[in-house]
């Protein structure tokens, strides 16, 4: 990791590895969606509602991987100051929160037809609504701290404090009374049939390689935008 | 299930909820990043 320190060397890796993640990630999406729209036989119980997993699950699943990510990305800022770490945490905190509100959405759409309601404040939508809430607040402090320059260490506690809610967010079926199933996919294995199973797979592939995009655009923006500033900077005063 | 609703109506919802999304935040990350690289790129003349 302390290999891509150098934002040099970073973006000699990031050119281009974004077209291939966008490209590779607009094609394996767009596949396995029309999959799951045309081609995944109505399910026994939940009829063509189970469609809506081949969205809700992935983004549930970047959702979470995205506050991880900020978490990993805070620990090498507060243990090793790694001098991409601020911009990559910064840079993941919007396609996360898009994941997480997409999720929430695409829940809610599946909840009206499979369980006759919107919403309920159980503990997995309400786990997973915080989680939202806690990248809204981390997004409004990380761009408050680069404004102000203050010390990027102030989001990287908040997003390794946070962190805490995601393991709340993956056993919350498990610790409360929930109305939302039960995980299906383990790592000892799946209850889900693989008519279901694998275009789940290939669409969490898709997005992951989107999400994926959407952070080294991100990175590469925040990075040129600090790269500018710099230069202005050393102009003027060269100029004065 | 419940009996008598229809669920394409929900499930279309969520497909285009879910796709022109993604295509947003796809296009919103690519244009500011362009932008940001050639606000950069301006500097150094």
């Amino acid at each position: 990791m302390h290999g891509f320190a150098n934002p040099a060397r970073f973006l000699r890796v990031a050119r281009p590895l974004t077209p291939w993640l966008l490209g590779m990630g607009l094609a394996i999406t767009g596949g396995a969606l029309w999959w799951g729209l045309t081609q995944v036989p109505a399910e026994r119980l939940q009829g063509d509602s189970v469609r809506i997993l081949f969205l809700h699950v992935p983004a549930a699943w970047l959702g979470m991987g995205g506050w991880m990510v900020i978490a990993g990305v805070s620990l090498a800022e507060i243990v090793w100051r790694h001098p991409l770490a601020a911009i990559a945490g910064r840079a993941a905190a919007v396609p996360g929160a898009f994941f997480a509100a997409l999720c929430l959405a695409t829940g809610s759409l599946w909840g009206r037809p499979a369980w006759g309601t919107w919403w309920i404040w159980d503990g997995r939508l309400t786990s997973m609504l915080v989680l939202l809430f806690l990248y809204l607040g981390y997004i409004a402090l990380a761009q408050a701290t680069a404004r102000e320059g203050a010390s990027s260490r102030i989001p990287a506690i908040f997003g390794l404090v946070g962190v805490i809610n995601v393991p709340v967010i993956h056993y919350s079926v498990l610790w409360w009374y929930s109305i939302h199933q039960p995980p299906s996919l383990t790592t000892g294995g799946s209850a889900m049939a693989p008519a279901f199973l694998y275009p789940l797979l290939i669409a969490t592939l898709g997005f992951s390689c989107l999400f994926g995009a959407a952070v080294l655009m991100r990175m590469r923006a925040l990075l040129a935008e600090a790269q500018a500033e710099a230069r202005l900077r050393r102009r003027a005063r060269e100029g004065a | 299930m419940r009996e008598g609703l229809d669920h394409w109506p929900f499930v279309l919802a969520a497909y285009v909820l879910g796709v022109v999304g993604t295509l947003a935040l796809l296009a919103w990350s690519w244009l500011a990043m362009r932008r940001a690289e050639r606000r950069r790129d301006g500097a150094d003349r």
